[in-house]
């Protein structure tokens, strides 16, 4: 047993802090007991009683510092006086910590001038948040789903009657004057407004809008057209838009809506003063048309069409952006080595409305797709996790993302999904989408390219060749960089397509080599 | 409707969507959401029952008085003249009711000590026997408007402080320093003698000096030593030292001998707790002007015996809600260990029911040192009791906060509903009797006596 002291001199610490310091210590290795104290009488008396008073410690006055320590070696002692220098040394140093709050309640409190909660607590609790920040006249991005319908509507009602939006429940994606909410595109500012009530379909619209700029995207959440809600979001928004000076054209995406809903969408969009394009994906454009707007067919069309307005063009339809040679060339490499026998598409997405868009477009030109969100009964697979013929998965339905991380950001499943349709002698292509942006996996083609290569490897020695095409959904302001992702595609071999239906369009072709060119 | 040309964005929930928006160098804060009332949906129903226009106004109404009230020290007594409903056969205790056979160690050594000091037990085993036999009453300083901090004993002859707000009267015993004294359970010779000493000239002394200065403003001296480092409930040196400053001319005035005005001025000048007590009874005050308003859930006690912790409310009059009392994250005095701790005693919580102690840890960061916390830490607690408050109190101002007011009302249905608990900061007792101090400590209030409370709430009012 060694007992061991150093006195600083001068020195003055809070009892407090050094009572803490004597704990450490009395933790370390080969230490027995050990206190950290200032020389006052009264510490001295402490010591004298604890059995650690040393001569030494009599010239020590009230402002000098006492470490002492008992420990089983010299060694031990000279340890622990070294490390007890070196914590006091440390605590000195104050730590900064940033401000976080732990009610909504503190936060409103704190920064009264905020003017958009985003919510994504568990669906129950979210409607009871987004209430209290609508009751302080905080407009609301609810990310969270699962909330109750009549949640929903009573919020929505609470907004319109003052004057706030409400985006969501069950919205994912929003970029509100540059600034991107969830998941969501860098985007460049410019003169196009979107109102979507599909997550992937605003992120399509507006990356391809990229090239022109958006003032703002705005979410409404995938129930608001319902006939319970009554597109109240999408009406507000439209009226934001009509207000917005710098908004020159609008862009209007949803799933179809009620046609109740739909007729009074888009009668306020007739009378809103400015060009509306309409995205009814899948619904019937002729109704568009009616009321005196631009119908878009695909999500690709909408932003298009939006940018031909701009340039005062008469807005056409886009099927391909490369000039039509380019394109057989490439239909023709792709199909060329494919095998009789494989005559199938695999589709494995990870965007919804993208998998919708490609179901859709699939239908006209090559029939029957399986899916586990199929456009018809007959057509739904019974596990998301087994194809059959053409098929098309969203997997970023419940059935995938049940206590594991949204395929946009983790992609084991994706992969593994590739090499299983890989080892189908039947599948000639499959058909990727790929979305980047704020809230996405960092670097989504680095998690693709390696089961892509593999899935060509396993083609390849069982004497086949298997096509795989993309899309990249972003742009190069996204963290992820447009032109680099697609570099790492194309590298791997991928056809890598400026849209998802091109890429949709693409794959047909492939997989029918060339069949469906008078379809298009 | 016109969308906000610059977004200014409270994250409520997951905290990527956080980290993306300052990526995008956006102005947003975050809410580390947690599901309320500890996501128990038969708790989030009553809450949602006390959501309602009459608890807010009188909790307003209890705000109000509270932040009115203006103790003042106003003299010395004996506990049996002058406390309510006190005579020579009661001993008074910190924290909510207990019987003997529950008392912890350091509540039976004070009980003990208390016994030989008043000259009815001539020593331990003696003073075993009486309190054993019901010869004598127990009963919690709180429900005889006073207050004691640790073992919190007051028996028949100490000298009290008497605190006045209002007109009413408000009482504490005189504070004896650290180390081996009967508030943390000891009652050896040096103890008992001590007592004596406090009975014989400290307190005489202070009675006569007081007489001299006339009423002494306890808001005054609090406030100020809020600005001088002291959270006032672990923390009393600047409070003390302002305390003897402002009686120091008036002592030296006494008929006492100079010996005797030196040590009354030595004892008070050394002793950096000395002004906890006449604090105590001073937050006793404010709080007890909230305290049986109908309707208001401003929590107006909290108090520990040893064994349990108690609180009060103040629409739900003198009813105790109690839970089993928990050790604090102690760091001990050289020679003490973990498992000689007690549990969490005192009345002095009622530092922290009043905003100070722990909901004042921002102007005293020397203290949240204790659990390894940083300056930032201590500010971190201050603003998060506001989170469980209803209202910060300007003339109790933080310095290293901006100035902003120290949080004060605890409201039960904010803790109930964020789940955030009162966090206080608190003296340690040995668990044995006669031991005394083993550490200083921090800890939080337990949950179950909220919940009681709510649940009595909604009962009571028939919502």
């Amino acid at each position: 047993m060694v007992l061991k002291c150093n006195i600083r001199k001068g020195d003055y610490r809070d009892s407090v802090v050094l009572m803490r310091v004597s704990t450490e210590l009395e933790s370390k290795a080969g230490v027995r007991k050990a206190s950290v104290m200032m020389g006052t009488d009264n510490n001295k008396e402490l010591l004298k009683d604890a059995g650690l008073y040393m001569e030494e410690m009599e010239k020590a006055g009230p402002n000098d510092l006492i470490i002492v320590v008992d420990a089983e070696s010299e060694d031990a002692a000279q340890k622990a006086i070294s490390e007890a220098e070196q914590i006091l040394e440390a605590e000195a140093e104050a730590e900064v910590k940033e401000v976080t709050y732990k009610t909504l309640k503190a936060a409103i409190e704190n920064i009264p001038d905020a003017n958009l909660v985003l919510i994504s607590t568990p669906g129950e609790f979210a409607a009871r948040e987004a209430m209290r920040a609508l009751r302080a006249g905080k407009h609301v991005m609810v990310f969270s789903s699962d909330v109750p319908i009549e949640e929903e509507v009573r919020l929505k009602k609470y907004a319109q009657e003052r004057g706030l939006l409400v985006m969501g429940p069950d919205c994912g994606t929003a970029i509100i004057g540059g600034i991107g909410l969830g998941f969501s595109n860098v985007v460049r500012q410019g003169p196009v407004g979107i109102v979507g009530a599909a997550g992937t379909g605003i992120q399509e619209v507006s990356s391809i809008l990229d090239e022109v700029g958006i003032t703002h995207a705005i979410g409404t959440g995938s129930h608001d057209l319902s006939d319970e809600v009554g597109g109240i979001t999408m009406l507000t928004g439209l009226r934001a838009l009509q207000e917005d000076p710098n908004t020159k054209v609008i862009v209007l995406i949803s799933k179809p809506p009620s046609p109740k809903v739909a007729e009074k969408v888009l009668q306020v969009a007739k009378e809103c003063g400015k060009p509306v394009v309409v995205n009814f994906i899948g619904g019937d454009p002729k109704l568009v048309e009616q009321a005196g707007l631009v119908p878009a067919i695909t999500l690709e069309d909408a932003a298009r069409k939006a940018m031909a307005i701009l340039r005062n063009e008469k807005p056409s339809e886009t099927k391909f952006t490369l000039p039509e040679e380019k394109v057989r060339e490439l239909v023709e490499t792709e199909s060329r080595r494919l095998k009789p026998e494989q005559k199938y598409i695999r589709g494995l997405f990870s965007g919804g409305t993208l998998c919708a868009e490609a179901l859709l477009l699939l239908r006209d030109l090559i029939g029957d797709v399986y899916s586990n969100v199929a456009l018809e009964p007959r057509l739904k697979l019974k596990s998301g996790r087994e194809s059959r013929a053409h098929t098309c998965v969203d997997m970023g339905t419940e059935e995938f993302v049940r206590g594991v991380p949204h395929p946009m950001i983790d992609f084991r499943f994706r992969r593994e999904r590739i090499l299983k349709e890989a080892r189908d002698p039947e599948v000639a292509v499959i058909l990727l989408d790929v979305v980047l942006g704020i809230g996405a996996n960092l670097d989504p083609a680095g998690e693709l390219v390696g089961a892509i290569k593999e899935a060509k490897q396993i083609a390849e020695k069982e004497g086949r060749y298997l096509s795989v095409v993309a899309s990249v959904c972003g742009t190069e302001g996204d963290p992820q960089r447009l032109s680099r992702q697609r570099e790492k595609l194309e590298e791997a071999g991928v056809v890598v397509m400026p849209s998802n239906a091109q890429a949709v369009r693409m794959a047909a072709l492939i997989a029918t080599r060339g069949g469906v060119w008078d379809k298009l | 409707m016109r969308l906000p040309e610059r977004l200014k964005i409270i994250n409520v929930g997951l905290r990527s969507f956080y980290e993306d928006l300052k990526l995008q160098r956006a102005e947003a804060v975050h809410v580390e959401w947690r599901p309320p009332a500890g996501g128990d949906p038969e708790l989030a129903k009553l809450l949602e029952k006390l959501e309602r226009p009459e608890v807010d106004e009188a909790n307003q109404k209890a705000v109000e008085r509270i932040l009115a009230a203006s103790p003042k020290l106003i003299g010395i007594g004996t506990a049996k003249e002058v406390i309510p409903k006190m005579d020579e056969d009661t001993y008074l205790h910190s924290g909510p009711p207990i019987e003997w056979e529950r008392m912890s160690g350091p509540t039976k050594g004070a009980i003990m000590g208390a016994l030989i000091y008043e000259g009815r037990a001539k020593n331990v085993e003696e003073a075993e026997r009486i309190a054993k036999s019901g010869e004598i009453k127990f009963a919690p300083c709180h429900d005889h408007d006073s207050v004691g901090p640790m073992a919190g004993v007051i028996s028949p002859s100490m000298p009290v402080f008497i605190v006045e707000n209002n007109g009413k009267r408000y009482y504490s015993n005189l504070n004896e320093g650290l180390g081996k004294v009967l508030r943390y359970g000891a009652y050896g010779d040096e103890t008992i003698k001590r007592l004596k000493w406090m009975e014989q000239t400290l307190g005489p002394v202070l009675k006569e000096a007081l007489k001299l200065s006339g009423p002494i403003d306890l808001k005054a001296i609090m406030a100020q030593a809020l600005h001088m480092g002291d959270e006032l409930h672990c923390r009393n040196v600047a409070s003390s030292l302002l305390f003897l400053k402002q009686l120091a001319p008036f002592i030296a005035q006494t008929g006492f001998s100079e010996k005797e005005k030196a040590e009354v001025m030595r004892f008070m000048g050394e002793n950096f707790l000395f002004f906890l007590n006449p604090a105590m009874a001073a937050a006793k005050a404010m709080m007890d002007a909230g305290h049986r308003i109908k309707h208001s859930t401003v929590v107006t006690v909290l108090a520990r015996n040893g064994t349990d912790f108690g609180i009060k409310v103040s629409g739900l009059d003198d009813e105790w809600f109690t839970a089993p009392a928990e050790v604090p994250k102690t760091l001990f005095f050289p020679g003490f260990k973990e498992e000689d701790a007690n549990p969490d005693i005192g009345d002095s919580a009622i530092m922290e029911t009043a905003g100070f102690g722990g909901f004042a840890s921002a102007t005293a960061p020397a203290v949240v040192q204790v659990v390894g916390g940083t300056a930032t830490a201590a500010a971190e607690y201050t603003k998060e009791m506001a989170e469980i408050c209803l209202v910060k109190d300007k003339s109790f101002s933080i310095p290293f906060l901006n100035f902003e007011g120290t949080p004060r009302c605890i409201d039960l249905r904010k803790v109930v509903d964020t789940g955030i608990l009162p966090f206080i900061n608190t003296g340690v007792a040995h668990k044995k009797p006669g031991y005394g101090t083993v550490g200083f400590g921090v800890l939080r209030a337990p949950m179950l006596c909220f919940t009681k409370a709510l649940k009595s709430f909604v009962e009571r009012y028939g919502w």
